[in-house]
């Protein structure tokens, strides 16, 4: 399995490592069974996510995805960071091992969970802007 | 600083040692011939054939004639199964005995007979990753046609108690085969001493080249043929001998077997320093018994890191190492051994094994003391398994 130099990057120098005391938003997805979990904290003003953070316990391209997740929608519009997909990761990491696909799904979700979570604390439920973020338990990762 | 360049995973595959190398090299260009053919050239490669045949017989106890080369340890085994498989469906026999943490090369081929209509026993293992040899006894059948019980394991380097196993299969008259690929030359044997009525060796462990192996059939068990065709090997397995690479395995076997004491002296001294040492790092286990344990073989499970992440920045710090992590089996499950001796799937994905050599300097072992307890340090610090276990769990600080 060969990872792309961008991925060797952002693994060993991650972006927004840590976290965000008095995060506005916290997303947290994965499960240890499964190897990768990933937390994301966003900072938002004024609709803008201001400051982004992540912590990730999972494999090179899990805190690859994390990392570039975070650079993607630092000082984006939450409107514009929940246009983001997962395979715009991909993409901006120049590609992934298909066995390492899911890792950038998870980094997708993750910040699209801290965004949900923004919404709850601010009493908007997030389920029509969001959607369905799917349950861990869904994938068949596990199975 | 110098880029540091410290192997350990021996336990994977081995660098070509120099003196293998040069046992090689004329058979390349020099005695290349046929070891079939008539001519002067084909008799020097058939009496090289022979050498080496003579050379791996004497260090594992055996017999030449009982020495088959072969293209490595999968083949091996699978002939050794496959072959006494189809030997016990002629009588009705259709039950085979392995363990749960076999290497694939076994499982698989189990699993393949399974589908054909075999029945398998897969005997447990305890928590230290050793197999009862009650347990095979008592699973042994009227019906069972082979035992296959590695002789020690490739992930947690535990030694199985192959003569106690070899004596109950002797008694019970059921042959028994075992996957010796990691045992031999760190480890003693004597096939006719611990009743092994099938062996199966590999080169590329023991520093001769990959491709090459033997499976030591007992003289007088008829084994089918796994590979038909030419009359190579007694007609049992077909294609051109690899001469270069069966002298050099006869060489690299010559080498390992001759120093086996020492060796086991010297790297089961690093091997322990390691162990104490990276066990210094709070919230880590060792895999596998202390003491039954190859000794080259240290596997610690690191809780709250992942075993991949560990493995690619052990990388950048010049150390070469392996995992049981899901990430690096190209599954999506942890290993099966870290499973099979009870380990939950997260630490099992947070496993970190070393198999280091006799090349292994006690420099090296400073090196990675000073390195692992660094990269533990920035992982779980940026892990929020760490930080959950550490909430729930009442421990501060990362390492």
């Amino acid at each position: 399995m060969i990872y792309s130099e961008k991925v060797m990057d952002h693994f060993t120098n991650p972006r927004n490592v840590g976290e965000i005391a008095d995060a506005d938003g916290v997303g947290e997805v994965g499960n240890a069974k499964c190897g990768d979990i990933m937390k994301m904290y966003i900072k938002v003003d004024g609709g803008v996510i201001s400051d982004v953070k992540f912590k990730t316990f999972g494999c090179g391209a899990a805190i690859a995805t994390s990392s570039m997740a975070t650079e993607l929608i630092k000082g984006k519009t939450i409107d514009e960071a929940l246009k983001l997909t997962n395979r715009a990761v991909v993409e901006a990491l120049e590609g992934l091992p298909p066995a390492k696909l899911h890792c950038s799904v998870l980094a997708e979700q993750a910040m699209k969970s801290a965004i949900a979570d923004y919404y709850k604390k601010q009493g908007i439920d997030p389920t029509p802007i969001i959607g369905d973020l799917g349950d861990c338990d869904d994938c068949q990762g596990c199975q | 600083m110098e880029k540091k360049f410290i192997y350990c995973d021996n336990a994977a595959t081995t660098k070509v040692s120099k003196s293998v190398l040069d046992a090689m090299l004329p058979y390349f260009t020099e005695e290349y011939g046929n070891a079939s053919s008539i001519y002067m050239l084909g008799q020097g490669a058939a009496k090289a054939l022979l050498r080496a045949r003579e050379t791996v017989a004497k260090a594992i106890g055996a017999k030449p004639h009982e020495i088959f080369f072969t293209s490595g340890g999968s083949e091996a085994d699978n002939w050794a199964i496959k072959g006494m498989a189809l030997n016990g469906s002629k009588s009705g026999k259709k039950h085979i005995i392995t363990s749960v943490f076999e290497h694939h090369a076994v499982l698989h081929t189990c699993e393949f007979l399974e589908k054909q209509g075999y029945e398998v026993t897969y005997i447990p293992v305890d928590e230290k990753g050793l197999i009862n040899p009650d347990d095979v006894k008592n699973a042994i059948r009227e019906d069972t046609c082979l035992v296959t019980i590695m002789f020690a394991n490739n992930e947690i380097g535990t030694i199985q108690p192959i003569k106690e196993i070899g004596e109950i299969c002797k008694e019970k008259k059921v042959p028994f085969h075992t996957d010796a690929v990691q045992a031999v030359g760190n480890v003693e044997i004597d096939v006719k001493a611990m009743n092994i009525d099938m062996l199966s060796l590999s080169g590329h462990k023991i520093h001769a080249p990959k491709g090459v192996g033997a499976l030591y059939i007992r003289g007088g068990i008829s084994l089918p043929n796994l590979i038909h065709g030419g009359a190579q090997e007694k007609s049992k397995r077909a294609g051109t001998e690899n001469l270069p690479s069966i002298v050099g395995l006869a060489q690299a076997i010559t080498d390992a077997v001759q120093n086996i004491k020492e060796k086991q002296q010297k790297v089961s001294k690093l091997r322990d320093r390691l162990i104490n040492g990276i066990l210094k790092i709070q919230e880590t286990r060792l895999n596998g018994d202390r003491e039954k344990r190859l000794c080259g073989n240290v596997n610690i499970s690191i809780r709250g890191v992942e075993g991949e992440s560990l493995l690619l920045m052990l990388d950048m710090y010049g150390i070469l190492a392996s995992s049981g992590s899901a990430c690096t089996s190209g599954s999506l499950d942890p290993s099966h051994v870290l499973l099979s001796i009870g380990l939950p799937h997260e630490t099992a994905h947070g496993s970190l094994r070393l198999s280091i050599s006799e090349e292994t300097t006690n420099e090296d072992v400073d090196y990675i003391l000073d390195t692992i307890p660094k990269v533990v340090d920035r992982l779980r610090s940026m892990s929020p398994l760490w930080e959950r276990i550490c909430k729930n769990e009442g421990i501060t600080g990362t390492i």
